[in-house]
């Protein structure tokens, strides 16, 4: 584990949350919550099913607007137009077309949110591997192989922060592995990730901290 | 730091969108005829309903046909944005780097292109059905191309609102219908007027001018409603 101490005081975390709170119908869903993730660090937010780790993601990502406090990148506060900048997140929903193919799929998501330098489409297909699916219509993939794609959106996407809600789900061992290959894999480049995951089965094999949400409030 | 990456410009991103709409329309091709069907259905319908009178048809031609048209569109009004919100695709354009509203308009404006001027370019086989003189064909094109546009912005605010709503079709059409009345009446009213040989320049300027606002109130009003509706 590595606490706040162990970061170097002057460079700001990557991504800071200050007194995050989200309420739906006046009824708090988590918070307040202060927390921050490092570039090259991976943060596991774990919980219970309906403690709000969907929510705290798509807060994060600029989808819902907390009740109280900041989101800090860099150590400014940003609001969700900056931030469209900065996060790349895989949500439940595969974003993908079904009547469209694999590689137009990609392409159109790089059109929307640009392109990591030295990454083409075709060559995250092989990265997720999918090579030879090229021309496939996304509606003949399996559920597994359309979560592949997303997670190949996620490869091109230029963004420094991945929010990655249950990436393991439908995924095949390798799959797992495949996860845990690309997440460190990000993480060496600078980047950094918040995971969701309901247990402690599958964690990637880098500087990771744990950020555990309950029913109750956050416990760590 | 992270290898610096491209950041897509408005125009990259209007022309990723208007390219997928385009293969997606040409990959259900069958469903895209549907509007033109049923515009046509609905002509039938009410020549049927007025009797063989020639000329009792051509009186009321234009406004068959508009209201075939503004029905037929408000048909098509459902596909803007609930596919895309079901599958996730809107979750994305939130989380682009362009503005939303920017989104919002080039997908109206594809949605336009694919489903109002098919409408538009089959009108003047709809007049003929209905035995519109032919010297008032130029005013119904006019006008609807004019006021297409806006029904489709216009609509698109509530398509935007109702995208969280699982079974919506009857409520969009509560909602857009009454939006939808001063477009009918100052669109319909041009062609009127100028078969009675007044100056229809008018009622066409209204049309231009609420086109021009609803360009640029539109998307952003329906950008604000789709994050209302998916949060």
């Amino acid at each position: 584990m590595f606490g706040a101490e162990n970061r170097p005081l002057d460079t700001p975390a990557l991504l800071a949350a200050r007194g995050l709170c989200f309420s739906r119908d006046e009824e708090t869903v988590f918070g307040p919550l202060d927390f921050h993730v490092d570039a090259g660090e991976a943060l596991l937010v774990q919980g219970d099913n309906g403690a709000g780790k969907t929510t705290l993601l798509r807060v994060l990502a600029g989808l819902l607007r907390p009740a109280t406090g900041t989101v800090e990148i860099d150590g400014r506060a940003a609001g969700i137009a900056e931030r469209a900048h900065f996060v790349a997140y895989l949500g439940h929903l595969p974003a993908l077309k079904a009547d469209l193919d694999t590689l137009e799929n990609l392409h159109f998501l790089c059109g929307l949110h640009g392109r990591r330098a030295r990454q083409m489409p075709g060559s995250a297909l092989a990265v997720v591997g999918l090579a030879g699916y090229e021309n496939t219509l996304v509606r003949h993939l399996s559920a597994g192989q359309k979560r592949r794609l997303a997670l190949a959106r996620m490869w091109l996407s230029p963004a420094p922060l991945w929010l990655m809600d249950e990436p393991y789900a439908n995924l095949d061992l390798e799959g797992i592995n495949l996860v845990n290959r690309m997440i460190s894999a990000h993480l060496r480049g600078g980047g950094a990730a918040l995971v969701t995951t309901h247990g402690a089965y599958a964690a990637p094999p880098v500087r990771t901290r744990a950020l555990q949400l309950s029913l109750q409030g956050v416990v760590a | 730091m992270i290898a610096p990456g491209t950041e897509p410009g408005l125009w990259q991103t209007a022309r990723a969108l208007a390219s997928r709409d385009l293969r997606l329309v040409w990959r259900r091709r069958g469903d895209a005829l549907q509007p033109v069907l049923f515009a046509l259905l609905v002509v039938v319908l009410f020549a049927l309903a007025l009797g063989r009178d020639p000329q009792v048809l051509a009186a009321n031609a234009v406004a068959v046909v508009w209201l075939a048209v503004l029905l037929a569109g408000q048909l098509a009004l459902d596909s803007l944005f609930r596919s895309d919100a079901e599958d996730g695709s809107l979750e994305q354009w939130l989380l682009a780097p362009v503005p939303l509203s920017w989104l919002v308009l080039v997908r109206v404006l594809m949605h336009w292109l694919t489903t109002a001027l098919p409408l538009i370019v089959i009108s003047p086989l709809l007049a003929e059905m209905l035995h519109l003189p032919h010297d008032q064909l130029p005013m119904l094109l006019a006008s609807l191309l004019l006021g297409t546009p806006l029904l489709s912005l216009i609509g698109g605010m509530v398509a935007a609102l109702t995208v969280g709503i699982r079974r919506s079709g009857i409520l969009v059409a509560l909602l857009s219908l009454p939006l939808y009345v001063p477009v009918l009446v100052f669109g319909a009213g041009s062609v009127a007027a100028a078969a009675r040989g007044q100056d229809p320049l008018g009622a066409l300027l209204m049309l231009a001018a609420g086109l021009v606002v609803a360009l640029v109130l539109a998307p952003l009003a329906t950008a604000a409603a789709i994050r209302i509706s998916l949060s």
